[in-house]
């Protein structure tokens, strides 16, 4: 099996309920990825090692400005957050997902998602974070997590997202 | 999956052919910048020689007299005006009755079912002020289920003999089939025809599909895929559907395929630590070659017609702008200098020009300019217009529109080059990034 579905076999052995869509199409292949499904990940969001603690405490998502991948200071401070939670909780890999809004075409904001994506990537790893621990996947526009056709909703979706998953089960 | 391939028989036939008539006639359409007249014709339904044929006698005219109006060139006399009746496809036309309606081109035929259970069908193509035909007689052979392709191929003729360029009917289009939220959009390969009708898919939606491209004679599809989590290019077979991811580096992403002319080797975007560059692929080897090398973004390129050439999109002046080089790479000089923001650059088929999509305050175009960047013309504007491919013949454009906000929804959009006759593709739901394929043999 591919990473993808082990990741979601896992998700679905945790027991979450990222993924209530029945559509058999909606079952694999990331639909929900990165797509901020907030109640997602194990645990309590109070017990630092949890994944939960990840996402809703440290908070899993960097925002871009418009065309760009240069880490704010905020997103800094969140990717130092992150970076000390992996380097503690080293049963867990991550895929650092880039997404852009959508004004931009199709195969240029895949190229600019993937820019997002590694400056996150390349941060961790000057944090200390294993590079081998860390992948990375462009959505491009294809994802937004906000689906208006405003600034306020492309802000959200200039984002970068850093996905967990166990480790030992990636490809 | 797919319906078997059509043999038509495109036999010409020496009936009853004037000795003064010429190939193109004096009826003659001229293709220019300039506002056209439509040109009035009619295509009164085909004589049913069999009565098995009864069932296509009319619907065979009606897509060809469809094909005709949608290219904005021709505008058709509805039946209830004519006076004349085809009752027999070999009894002399009487002209008067369609000068008497002010018909400049006629097109008359007759539809038979053979034993085999093909259905055949015979056309003229009549210029009615000279009361003379427009070439020869054609005789067409398929099988039932071809019956549209058929009228597809009269009517590529029609265009033909009357404006002196090349047809598009008969061909088909690579798109992907939306459906499902915004936010958790579905999208499959499918294929169609030009007209939007007989749409088959060819993926089942498990994986996000993007951006196919036809091969340059249509047997084959690339396409950017997520089947295996990561986006990788994979190239289809249409007969039988099957498919194969094509080799590339763990850890890479690869997207944005286009074949080369020849349709052995595979244009494409890979991406590694964060920056994207073009490459390409032998596809019988998966060898690669690395074209360009800079920190900048390159992709969304296309080859000349004679694969001598790549345009390609990259923003290595701070914004995405579109650039030329060898095929070999190499040096790019620039062809975009006007406002805004260019990307997904297509060659024409016939050479002279290059579409693009365009983004300036706020809006998108698709647009034409020349191969060194002069004479740029913008030919639509809205929300969200992108991704522009090529009729075979040059003369029309086919792009994705989406539309804006939470309901927004793709479809497809057809233009042509001078900027008249905006239409939407009509398609069974949400569409995008069409690639036109090749006039069909």
């Amino acid at each position: 099996m591919t990473y993808l579905s082990k990741t979601m076999i896992l998700v679905a052995g945790l027991a979450l309920a990222a993924c209530t869509n029945p559509d058999r199409f909606d079952s694999r292949g990331g639909a929900n990825l990165g797509g901020g499904a907030g109640a997602g990940l194990a645990g309590s969001a109070s017990d630092p090692r949890s994944p939960a603690y990840f996402q809703q405490a440290i908070g899993d998502r960097v925002l871009f400005a418009v065309d760009q991948s240069t880490l704010s200071a905020a997103a800094q401070a969140t990717l130092d957050g992150q970076a000390q939670w992996l380097m503690t909780n080293r049963d867990y890999t991550a895929v650092i997902e880039g997404h852009a809004d959508e004004q931009g075409t199709r195969e240029y904001n895949l190229a600019l998602g993937a820019r997002r994506a590694n400056a996150v990537q390349e941060y961790l790893v000057s944090r200390g974070v294993a590079g081998n621990r860390l992948r990375v996947v462009s959505y491009g526009k294809e994802r937004p997590i906000e689906i208006c056709s405003n600034e306020s909703c492309y802000a959200k979706n200039r984002r970068a997202v850093t996905v967990l998953s166990a480790a030992g089960l990636g490809s | 999956m797919m319906r078997s391939l059509l043999t038509l028989l495109a036999a010409l036939m020496l009936w009853a052919v004037p000795a003064t008539a010429q190939q193109g006639g004096p009826l003659r359409l001229e293709i220019t910048e300039g506002v056209i007249e439509p040109m009035p014709v009619a295509v009164p339904d085909f004589v049913a020689d069999t009565p098995a044929a009864q069932e296509f006698a009319r619907s065979i005219a009606r897509v060809i007299a469809a094909d005709l109006t949608g290219t904005g060139l021709f505008r058709e006399i509805p039946a209830e005006a004519h006076i004349g009746r085809i009752t027999s496809f070999d009894s002399p036309v009487q002209f008067a009755d369609w000068r008497a309606i002010n018909a400049q081109a006629l097109v008359t035929g007759a539809v038979s079912v053979d034993p085999a259970g093909r259905v055949v069908v015979r056309f003229r193509i009549h210029d009615v002020f000279s009361g003379q035909e427009l070439g020869q007689g054609q005789q067409l052979v398929g099988p039932r289920d071809g019956w549209r392709r058929i009228a597809h191929k009269v009517a590529d003729q029609v265009y033909m003999r009357i404006t002196g360029e090349g047809g598009y009917f008969d061909s088909r289009v690579v798109l992907v089939s939306e459906s499902g939220p915004k936010d958790q959009r579905v999208k499959r390969l499918a294929i169609m025809d030009y007209d939007g009708a007989n749409m088959q898919f060819l993926t089942d939606g498990a994986a996000i599909v993007l951006a196919p491209r036809f091969s340059p004679s249509g047997d084959r599809v690339l396409y950017t895929s997520y089947e295996s989590g990561f986006p990788r290019i994979y190239l289809l077979d249409v007969a039988s559907a099957g498919r194969r991811v094509l080799p590339t580096l763990e850890g890479t992403m690869a997207f944005a395929p286009r074949f080369a002319p020849d349709g052995r080797t595979v244009l494409y975007s890979l991406t590694q630590g964060g920056n994207t560059d073009l490459y390409t692929m032998d596809i019988a080897s998966g060898a690669s070659t690395r074209l360009t090398t800079a920190p900048s973004i390159e992709t969304a390129p296309s080859y000349s017609p004679d694969g001598r050439q790549i345009v390609f999109e990259s923003d290595r002046s701070g914004t995405p702008q579109l650039y030329i080089m060898a095929a070999s790479g190499g040096e790019a000089r620039r062809i975009s200098f006007g406002e805004g923001r260019y990307g997904t650059p297509v060659w024409s088929p016939r050479g002279d020009l290059i579409a693009f999509t365009k983004q300036s305050k706020g809006r998108f175009h698709i647009g034409v300019m020349r191969v060194d960047g002069s004479e740029e013309r913008l030919l639509t504007a809205s929300f969200l217009d992108e991704g522009p491919t090529w009729a075979p013949n040059g003369r029309v454009i086919m792009f994705t529109r989406e539309s804006q906000g939470p309901q927004g929804e793709a479809r497809l959009y057809s233009v042509d080059i001078t900027g008249r006759n905006l239409r939407q593709v009509p398609t069974p739901g949400g569409a995008s990034d069409p690639s036109w394929g090749p006039l069909q043999d």
